[in-house]
């Protein structure tokens, strides 16, 4: 399968791998996909009192396609509010990356992945607020 | 003991799939060459040299293929490989006694041919029974006695699984067959010149064989067929009665030549390329089990071929492995590359949980590869393994001491 260079770029040198604290109050956690699905997406932002995402991070147990939707997520959300962030489609990321017909559902994936972070994060902001 | 010389360019990756396909011995092609010029004559024709001579050699490498597996040359037939081979095997027996009896029996780890040939017989009102192997991959015999009935006209087990490369117990499921009265058909394309095969003291009656394989060319192989007792099928292809009636068309000399040399050289170089396989493979599981954990050996290691490992990586996605092993051809155990996204049926088949399923390669070794292509290798699969495990969230909850099975995952 031939893969494009932006891909291939992602999987090698990903952005951001990493772990932020996932007790602390102004980080969202999402945890998406399944091991016996062969994909797996942690993802999480770190919000300022801004409003803006900091930081963000990634780890994916998944195929190069997967590995590279989720360094490219986390490169696209920073400095957005998570409003802006929230509306990043699956399709965006699968233009960007020429993900071939296959491998759309890791697009999908990520997607989910940053989705299920800002749904973290706004939970714990508004248990803090009660 | 046989001089392995490097065949690849440089500029190639190291080959580790010698299960897929094998590339040509530089003295079978040598062998096949003035076949395919001078000595090209029909081997059929009877009326001048030009047959005779191909003919020549074509009897010849009947010869070659049936001193490898303790056969007479008579009960040879040249096929187009091991597809044919087991589709003919299995269609043409159970076609020719279906009076008398309709069962087949087979397991859950054949390949794909085998399989589906099943799946057609059973559109066609035959019975079959797919028997499930044990957690090493090799079939039960307690499990097979059961199943064979005396309405049973076949047993068809592979000799070597091609992802596990695990050597199933042929001489004890020959005599179950004998006992029972069913014929015993092998599919042999990974076995053949890997391990010693003896149709007589295994109770072999029909034995597929593949050429490229075993360092011959494609497009050709063979089917053995007992004749004492005699085994009756029913061809695939009919026209000329060519092959005993069983495989009309005319013979492809050039392939047959390579195929009878590549059994010969086979022959010859297999104990000691057993052992040197043997130890090349040891040196690569050492090398990796001591710089990795959380390493699970698919498939009986004690059974089976030299020239096979299938190991999983746990944490690690085998496809995104592979991605990152560039310099290495292996395959994935799971099928990901393919526009399924299951993980191997065999894996599956030995209770190998599809999240480690997803994890697994295969690596085939062979007759070129060398001691420092296994270095290169061990290295190379370390550092991605390493790189891949430093971002896999499953490897940081494994080491948080968080059981993966105890989250509830979204299906998807």
């Amino acid at each position: 399968m031939a893969y494009s260079e932006k891909l291939i770029d992602h999987y090698e040198n990903p952005r951001n791998i990493g772990s932020l604290d996932k007790n602390s109050e102004d980080v969202g956690t999402g945890l998406v996909g399944a091991p016996a699905c062969g994909d797996v997406m942690k993802l999480q932002i770190k919000v300022g009192p801004d409003g803006l995402i900091e930081d963000a991070k990634f780890k994916t147990f998944g195929c190069g396609s997967a590995i590279a939707s989720s360094s490219l997520v986390t490169e696209w959300v920073k400095g957005k509010t998570i409003d802006e962030a929230e509306t990043i489609k699956n399709t965006d990321i699968a233009k960007h990356l020429a993900l071939p017909p296959v491998k759309i559902h890791c697009s999908v994936l990520a997607e989910d992945a940053i989705k299920a972070a800002i749904a973290d994060y706004r939970a714990k902001a508004a248990q803090k607020s009660e | 003991m046989n001089a392995v010389t490097q065949i690849r360019r440089n500029d190639q990756p190291i080959y580790l799939d010698y299960q897929a396909t094998t590339p040509m011995d530089p003295r079978v092609l040598e062998a096949m060459m003035p076949y395919f010029t001078h000595k090209f004559g029909n081997a059929h024709s009877r009326s001048h040299s030009y047959g005779w001579e191909a003919e020549e050699g074509v009897e010849k490498a009947r010869v070659q293929v049936a001193k490898l597996i303790g056969a007479d040359e008579k009960e040879v037939i040249f096929t187009s490989g091991a597809t044919e081979s087991n589709n003919l095997a299995i269609k043409g027996v159970a076609e020719f006694y279906k009076d008398r009896r309709n069962h087949i029996v087979t397991t859950v780890t054949e390949h794909k041919c085998v399989l589906d040939t099943c799946r057609h017989l059973e559109q066609q009102g035959f019975e079959v029974t797919y028997l499930p192997v044990q957690q090493n991959g090799l079939v039960d015999l307690d499990v097979l006695r059961a199943a064979v009935t005396d309405k049973t006209v076949v047993v068809s087990i592979m000799a070597v699984n091609n992802e596990i490369g695990v050597i199933q117990p042929l001489a004890e499921i020959g005599k179950i067959c004998r006992e029972k009265g069913a014929f015993f058909h092998t599919d042999a394309a990974q076995a053949v010149g890997k391990i010693p095969l003896d149709v007589e003291a295994m109770n072999i009656d029909l034995m597929s064989i593949s050429g490229h394989k075993i360092y011959g060319p494609k497009g050709i192989g063979a089917l053995y067929v007992r004749r004492k007792p005699r085994v009756r099928l029913v061809p695939l292809i009919v026209g000329g009665g060519q092959e005993r009636g069983f495989r009309s068309g005319t013979l492809p000399t050039p392939l047959c030549v390579g195929l009878g040399e590549a059994c010969e050289i086979a022959a010859k170089e297999m104990d000691a390329e057993s052992r040197r396989l043997t130890k090349l493979r040891d040196r690569m599981l050492k090398g990796l089990q001591s710089k990795l954990s959380d390493l699970i050996i698919n498939g009986d290691l004690d059974h089976r071929i030299p020239g096979n490992l299938n190991i999983s990586f746990a944490y690690v996605e085998g496809e995104s492995l592979m991605m990152g092993i560039k310099n290495l051809s292996v395959s994935s155990g799971s099928a990901c590359t393919s526009a399924s996204l299951e993980p191997s049926y065999v894996l599956r088949a030995l209770g190998v949980e599809e999240e480690m399923a997803h994890t697994s390669l295969r690596i085939g070794l062979g007759r070129f590869t060398t001691e420092h292509e296994i270095d290169t290798a061990v290295d190379e699969l370390v550092r991605h393994v390493t790189k891949l495990r430093e971002m896999s969230p499953l490897w940081e909850m494994a080491q948080e001491g968080i059981d993966i099975k105890s989250i509830e995952w979204a299906a998807h």
